[in-house]
């Protein structure tokens, strides 16, 4: 393999790159991402980036080492507008086609926007560019927010909200938060740390409209004013942060023939029907399961990278998922994969001072671990959910 | 020179963080007592309450490992080394001697 196209200037590209070098690829190498920047760390976005306690200087992800060790061609700014797998070629917007021997694809998810929602003041929250724009509104005083959906996004957003002196709601159309990643006990947890800090959350609801200063609308130019829920309640916002989910970034291969289905169909090994071509990150669909997790975007590619350089599958990325979630002063692990209906059991800890461990069983079989601020213990039941089952002491 | 307890207080498998700035905390692993700085060097996160394996330890967050004895990181994320702390043991007190190198900067690690 002499050229290697690695298609998303992300994380998981980023870690793609590592790996290929790692494993012994000495040919070239180029990086290409849609947005203008080297690798960054999006997680700070929704803390620490909007709240000022970290610079976007903060969230490179690479240094000099790696310029150095992996010799990259970054072609930045630079959207893929298609996959030319008979030629096996990237094709770039502005016409350049990359040939490849091999293709790694990085480009990741987009967040889904909220129908008709031009009105200045409402965001979503994804890229670099996204959280500037919305911490710059921050900053022009105290503001009525509302955000929503209360999912990681929009639980960490409202928390750095509400920190920075905003008046914030959060409106979530499930019965309870983060209950199809946490369960419905852990997620009614959850939602009482908007409570303790002062944010009101609105459960159980969906968002009907939202109205500019001149009525309903979505006309271009025109500031939001308020948000219409399904039940008829007002919502005076002066600012609306829109965090109900991302979806995999593949239109740009609808041409290629590559099987999509919510994502890229690759096997547990990141490869595609193609072997030279592989998935990693959010953008993979791999057995059948996506994840949209950093823990995932950074350790997947060195799996995916493996059997790209082999040519066919030789291993499978079998971590179990691991992610976590830093709100209000909070920490929230998790570990695992649950099932709807499994059993939740406190370990230690007690939920109501929000300090907690507990387990997830499936017919008496632990299938996932959560914590709330008790660190230690997660490590210990997630090192034990990475062992064969049968092997997990009770 | 600073104390740190006494060793009855630090068993093996166990550790002490020193408010300091930068927090350090001594860890008693297998081998003895080895002091390193608290953060870790990806990310903001505290290292007394990570895993300890052998004279490794791990982040919680991130799952970085670092050798104690160096400081230097095993694995990914992490790939700049922790600053390491000399301990010594005085009539049953543990002393710990901070090193003079400057910390890095937070933030400084990618």
């Amino acid at each position: 393999m002499r050229t290697v196209t690695v298609v998303g200037a992300s994380l998981a590209g980023l870690h793609a790159a590592r790996a290929l070098r790692s494993q012994g690829f000495e040919g070239h190498l180029r990086i290409v991402g849609a947005e203008h920047h080297l690798p960054y760390d999006r997680p700070p976005l929704t803390k620490g980036y909007l709240t000022g306690a970290v610079t976007a200087e903060h969230l490179a992800l690479t240094d000099a080492q790696d310029e150095a060790e992996l010799q990259p061609e970054w072609l930045l700014g630079a959207r893929a507008t298609a996959l030319d797998l008979g030629e096996r070629s990237v094709v770039l917007a502005d016409g350049r086609r990359l040939r490849s021997d091999g293709v790694v694809l990085a480009t990741g998810a987009a967040a889904v926007p909220l129908r008709g929602t031009q009105f200045l003041g409402v965001h979503t929250l994804r890229t670099l560019e996204d959280a500037a724009s919305l911490r710059a509104e921050l900053r022009e005083g105290q503001a009525r927010v509302v955000v929503v959906g209360a999912g990681f996004i929009g639980a960490e957003v409202a928390s750095s909200c509400a920190s920075l002196g905003h008046r914030v709601t959060v409106v979530e159309a499930g019965a309870h938060p983060l209950a199809s990643q946490l369960g419905e006990e852990i997620g009614a947890l959850c939602a009482g740390l908007h409570a303790d800090h002062g944010v009101t959350l609105v459960s159980g609801v969906g968002v009907a409209e939202l109205h500019g200063k001149d009525g309903a609308g979505s006309s271009a130019g025109q500031r939001v004013s308020w948000v219409e829920l399904t039940d008829g309640r007002q919502l005076p916002a002066d600012i609306v942060v829109v965090g109900i989910g991302a979806r995999p970034a593949t239109a740009w291969l609808l041409d290629s023939g590559l099987p999509l289905s919510d994502g890229v169909v690759c096997d547990a090994g990141g490869v595609t029907e193609v072997p030279q071509v592989v998935a990693v990150g959010d953008v993979a669909r791999s057995a059948g399961r996506r994840e949209e997790h950093w823990t995932h975007a950074m350790a997947q590619p060195a799996v995916a990278v493996r059997n790209l350089l082999a040519g066919t599958t030789v291993a499978g990325y079998e971590t179990p998922p691991y992610f976590w979630s830093d709100q209000y002063g909070a920490r929230i692990q998790f570990a695992g994969r649950r099932h709807a209906g499994d059993t939740v059991r406190l370990v230690e800890g007690s939920p109501s001072d929000r300090s907690f461990a507990a387990v997830y069983e499936h017919e008496g079989v632990r299938t996932a671990a959560v914590a709330m601020n008790r660190p230690r213990p997660f490590a210990h039941l997630r090192r034990e959910l990475g062992r064969p089952a049968g092997t997990v002491p009770a | 020179m600073i104390p740190v307890c006494r060793i009855e207080d630090l068993p093996l498998g166990g550790s002490v963080r020193l408010d300091l700035d930068p927090p350090i905390t001594v860890f008693h692993a297998d081998g003895g007592l080895y002091a390193v700085d608290d953060t870790c060097t990806h990310q903001d996160a505290s290292l007394s309450d990570g895993w300890l394996e052998g004279c490794l330890i791990e982040c919680p967050l991130h799952a970085a490992s670092f050798d104690l004895r160096t400081g230097e990181p095993q694995c990914l994320p992490a790939r700049r080394p922790l600053r390491t702390h000399r301990v010594s043991v005085d009539d049953g007190t543990v002393w710990l001697t901070p090193a003079e190198e400057p910390a890095r900067e937070k933030g400084d690690a990618a």
